[in-house]
């Protein structure tokens, strides 16, 4: 197995006067098609290093290595351009445009990158929908979607460019026990029925159960793995 | 991209269609009023300027030199030191010399008509009242090419002069102030001494007091001998097909026959330099219609900026660049300032026909008078680009603001 996502002695500190560590020196690996959560008390710094991860953020001191490659001294806009083909992102709930349909919600992502024809995008986006179970909602916006529908076009929208990582903030953070239970089964066959590398970040015990290796994360630091 | 990135911009507008709507509707009106004021404007200085013009010469040449003469040594001496002291110039007959030659000389020129008058100083004689004229001794034939008195005339016509030697033509005004009437006559004297008696033989009411009380025509062989000046004139009155191009022409006439000549725009440069100053004010203020207008869209591009804050995180976390989400903000600005246009543009043309279709009757006047109207591309240019600029601009500033956002202050700040 080879690691897809490596953090090296990673520290996240917000500037201040008074400076608030977030993430305090985590070394972390991901293997690919691991499914791996990370756990924790709030505040604990979890969505912090999820970001960090994710290239949404940058260490102030480490580095974050994708698919061996060091990002540290990577610009703005290369990070951005790793996000587009690499990463895919689910966020607690209401992450997607309120003016677009969930397929265009999905083709978003594919539009930006640009590697597909207009045709492919279209067909692509229908069916990541179809496989989600989301037939029959293509053309709604995200008004129309209910909590779960909404979630599962965001990972849909996750999905879209074929990422090596897909990240999620507390998918389930927001959802009622029977989408909640939809999501969590999507995210874990992802990872073990496809192969995929899954990151969730959650505070839900038994979704954390599910996972090939638990982190848990208390003060900005990993204080426990579980496999 | 671009059409990806328009597309999540026309969204945005739409999203919030009563605020787009009327940050719209300020660029439109913007627009509109700037081209339906300047027009006004436009039009009243070309209205102005044409009475300007078509009521005075074009070019004036006089009996004077613009420069005093060089003198003998002087000329001699052109890159010498020469002080004269005490200079008294010669004494010589006023007049331009050999004026029947520039004559010809001025009208081999194309489009150009020229007249040559003399006039002079008189006292009218009436009912033992003496009252000072400005005598103008003219040619009718060709005082009326290059005089637009004929169009004035109440009774009467310059061709009168022709028929009657000794006719007179005066102002009604002065007509009044001495109780005359048309065929009566009156007694002129000139500098010489001798008094004439003249017919009057015409009328003419300018409308300026001035002009209808102190000046009078007659025939120019009548104030030469008036003056004891024979064959003698002391003003060449020139008018162009270009009235435009008498500056230039004026130029010419004086650098080949030494004679001042003065064109229309040097006679009354103090009126051009007033509606040089009008016009200024004029699109200081229009501009400033424009100007609210562009803060119309910052207002209604920054409200957008503030509520799609999440949007924003959104998409940079998908992958798009601060640059694209400049763009996304900055292309909004585009869409309501090239709208505004589309729409602004046509209604402005609409007001402008319509102002210039008002009739009204100015008071004391029964002549029915339409607003002077005139535009060229140029406004439509200034308009255009003034209200295109601005909506950037305005656009730009909140679009900056919103490239700058970092998506985790956003994804951390709650959900």
């Amino acid at each position: 197995m080879t690691a897809v996502l490596q953090a090296e002695r990673v520290t996240r500190e917000l500037p201040g006067e008074v400076v608030v560590t977030l993430v305090r020196d985590v070394s972390l690996e991901i293997q690919a098609g691991e499914f791996l959560a990370i756990n924790g008390p709030s505040g604990s710094g979890k969505s912090s290093l999820l970001y960090l991860l994710g290239l949404l953020d940058m260490p102030t001191s480490g580095e974050v290595r994708l698919n061996g490659e060091a990002m540290g001294h990577c610009g703005e806009d290369d990070l951005a351009r790793a996000r587009l083909a690499h990463m895919g992102f689910v966020f607690q709930s209401h992450f997607l445009l309120p003016e677009f349909t969930a397929l265009e919600n999905v083709m978003l992502p594919m539009r930006r990158l640009n590697r597909l024809g207009d045709a492919e995008i279209a067909n692509r986006a229908t069916a990541l929908l179809a496989s989600l179970g989301l037939d029959d909602e293509c053309q709604k916006v995200p008004k129309q979607l209910s909590g779960g529908q909404s979630q599962r076009v965001a990972i849909a929208r996750a999905l879209a460019n074929d990422p090596a990582v897909i990240l999620a903030d507390e998918p389930t953070g927001n959802l009622d026990t029977k989408a909640s239970e939809v999501v969590q089964s999507i995210l874990k066959g992802l990872a073990h029925k496809h192969g995929r590398t899954v990151v969730v970040v959650t505070h839900d015990p038994q979704f954390a159960a599910q996972a090939d290796r638990i982190v848990t994360i208390v003060d900005g630091r990993i204080a426990q793995t579980s496999a | 991209m671009i059409s990806l990135l328009s597309g999540v911009a026309l969204r945005h507008l739409l999203a919030r269609k009563r605020q787009s709507l009327v940050s719209l509707l300020g660029v439109v009106l913007g627009v509109a009023f700037f081209l339906a004021i300047s027009a006004m404007m436009q039009g009243s200085e070309a209205d102005f300027i044409k009475r300007l013009v078509d009521n005075s010469p074009h070019i004036t040449i006089e009996d004077t030199y613009r420069n005093p003469t060089l003198q003998p040594a002087a000329q001699l001496y052109r890159n010498g030191v020469v002080e004269i002291r005490r200079v008294k110039p010669e004494t010589e007959t006023r007049g331009i010399r050999g004026y029947a030659k520039i004559l010809d000389a001025l009208r081999a020129r194309p489009g150009l008509r020229a007249s040559a008058v003399l006039t002079g100083q008189a006292l009218i004689n009436f009912s033992g009242r003496d009252v000072a004229v400005a005598l103008n001794g003219i040619v009718p034939a060709e005082y009326r090419d290059v005089s637009t008195i004929q169009s004035y005339m109440v009774v009467g016509s310059l061709d009168s002069l022709n028929a009657n030697q000794d006719g007179i033509i005066i102002g009604d005004q002065l007509a009044r102030d001495l109780s005359l009437a048309l065929n009566e006559n009156i007694s002129v004297s000139g500098t010489a001494g001798q008094p004439r008696t003249f017919k009057i033989v015409g009328l003419f009411h300018t409308g300026r007091v001035q002009i209808d009380s102190s000046q009078a025509f007659v025939q120019r062989k009548r104030v030469q001998a008036l003056m004891n000046r024979t064959n003698r004139v002391n003003t060449i009155i020139v008018k162009l097909k270009d009235p435009y191009a008498a500056r230039a022409e004026a130029a010419l006439v004086e650098a080949r026959f030494v004679y001042k000549a003065v064109s229309w725009q040097e006679a009354s440069e103090d009126i051009m330099s007033t509606l040089a100053i009008r016009n200024l004010i004029m699109y200081t203020v229009v501009s400033a219609v424009l100007v609210v207008a562009a803060f119309g869209i910052y207002n209604v591009i920054s409200t957008v900026v503030l509520e799609k804050r999440r949007d924003v995180a959104i998409l940079k976390s998908i992958g798009f660049r601060a640059r694209d989400i400049e763009w996304i903000f900055l292309l909004q600005g585009i869409i309501l300032g090239a709208f505004g246009n589309l729409v602004g543009l046509p209604l402005g043309v609409l007001f402008m026909t319509s102002l210039g279709g008002i009739e009204f009757k100015l008071p004391g006047s029964s002549d029915v008078v339409r607003l002077p109207i005139d535009w060229g591309w140029e406004q439509f240019a200034i308009a255009g680009g003034f209200a295109f600029s601005a909506s950037i601009l305005a656009a730009l500033l909140p679009a900056r603001k919103a490239a700058r956002l970092h998506p985790v202050d956003i994804l951390r700040g709650g959900t």
